[in-house]
């Protein structure tokens, strides 16, 4: 093992860098999963018919697909139905396709969470059932939301990692391309790399916590 | 339209690639329950040294990427030494990896029986030991099951990171009967199938169980 070697200056912004990339596309892919993940929540939860079936089977199919078969088909077999997609597209789509699906479960039982009571009151006082949703029954579910959300987030860190099968130039892409040059750097490599997701994923999962433990 | 005659055609591998999905995640299940019960035991034993190993475990091995795991086993290890042919070390990887997730589930679904059941056992005699094996684990394993049944269902998808090191399971077949065709598109979609063949009965079967066991309470 050659600590000195596998952690020299250059290697270390490499990982870096990769792991900005890992940051970016996890970013990127939660902020538009939570908004496709809301739209299809509330379609689900107002049961609109036809749309909220179809929905159904959509997100019930993406979520029993493993993660890395998404990736794989948004790189390598959309191209042969004319979508061709570089690789940092295809990750996020693939990412943004799977964790919808996800987080859409996740607004679907946050609102399912929120008492009925509610509901009759703000109807009974006047306001039509879009405002309701909007106004209060929205905010309240959004609240109890938030650790969820960030538990997926978290999940969605990791995962990005599966997108070393199309080596998008993310962190364990770079870790890999380290321990190519010479095999006495890969368990320190390892090491380090597993350190820089744990440190960033389990202060998120403190934030969740600390989260859930105010909301008592 | 698709292309059945590829599925036909090249029954055999994806036979093969299903094979040895199961097998991975059966074999890893058997293995993290094994593991994740111990651990699970580490983290509420009385015993302050125990207790640490185990949150350490389970956080640490929750906040790092499967598929670093899963590389562990297949390139750390044997650059010091420790071989594995692919398919083991994926099996592996997956093991130590759902353990972290089967040690919470078994955790909380004990610290779900109330406190009061540990304190009449020990009062009325038992050891600790014999207050868990009788009293506290038999009223666990019911909220324990359907957790762990979701758990399952995360397995079978996840084993397809053996695909990563060809670990000969479904992914890999996908792989190679796509570069054989020169077809993607279907293939995949016949692979994302198999996998469904599986998940979808077991997600049903938990949502059912779940049901039954909120109606029990």
């Amino acid at each position: 093992m050659d600590f000195a070697g596998a952690y020299a200056p250059a290697h270390l912004k490499f990982l870096l860098q990769g792991f900005l990339v890992t940051l970016e596309v996890a970013f990127i892919s939660i902020v538009l999963s939570f908004v496709f993940g809301i739209i299809i929540g509330v379609i689900r939860y107002t049961k609109i018919p036809v749309l909220s079936q179809l929905l159904a089977v959509l997100v019930e199919t993406i979520r029993n697909l493993p993660l890395l078969l998404i990736i794989f088909f948004t790189y390598f077999a959309l191209p042969e139905v004319g979508l061709k997609l570089d690789k940092l597209y295809a990750a996020i789509s693939a990412l943004v396709i799977f964790e919808s699906a996800m987080l859409s479960e996740i607004v679907r039982s946050g609102l399912q969470s929120i008492d009925k009571g509610q509901i009759e009151a703000a109807r009974s006082s006047g306001l039509t059932y879009g405002q309701t949703l909007w106004y209060i029954i929205l905010p309240q579910a959004l609240r109890r939301m938030v650790p969820p959300i960030v538990s997926q987030f978290i999940s969605l860190l990791k995962d990005t990692s599966l997108a070393i099968v199309i080596s998008l130039p993310e962190l364990m892409n770079h870790a890999q391309i380290i321990n190519g040059r010479n095999v006495n750097f890969v368990i320190p490599i390892f090491i380090l790399v597993a350190f820089m997701y744990f440190i960033v994923n389990y202060s998120l999962s403190l934030v969740s916590r600390r989260l859930e433990y105010r909301q008592r | 339209m698709l292309r059945f005659s590829i599925l036909v055609e090249h029954w055999d591998l994806y036979m093969q690639g299903f094979g040895h999905t199961i097998k991975a995640s059966v074999l890893a299940l058997i293995g993290s329950l094994a593991l994740g019960t111990i651990i699970a035991i580490f983290r509420i034993a009385p015993i302050r040294p125990l207790n640490w190993v185990g949150t350490a475990y389970v956080e640490f091995i929750r906040n790092i990427p499967l598929v670093l795991i899963v590389f562990v086993f297949f390139m750390g290890l044997p650059a010091v030494g420790i071989r594995f042919d692919s398919f083991t070390a994926g099996t592996l990887g997956l093991m130590v990896y759902t353990a972290a997730f089967i040690a919470e589930a078994i955790r909380s679904g004990i610290q779900a029986v109330p406190k009061g059941q540990m304190e009449a056992a020990r009062s009325s005699g038992l050891t600790y030991l014999q207050a868990m094996r009788y009293v506290i684990l038999p009223q666990a394993v019911k909220i324990v099951i359907p957790p762990l049944g979701n758990q399952f269902i995360n397995l079978v998808k996840n084993s397809s990171v053996l695909g990563v090191i060809a670990g000969l399971d479904l992914m890999y077949y996908g792989d190679l009967i796509s570069s054989k065709t020169f077809v993607t598109f279907d293939v995949y979609i016949f692979v994302a199938l198999f996998y469904l063949v599986l998940t979808i009965p077991l997600s049903l079967g938990v949502g059912y169980l779940e049901r039954r066991l909120l109606k029990a309470r």
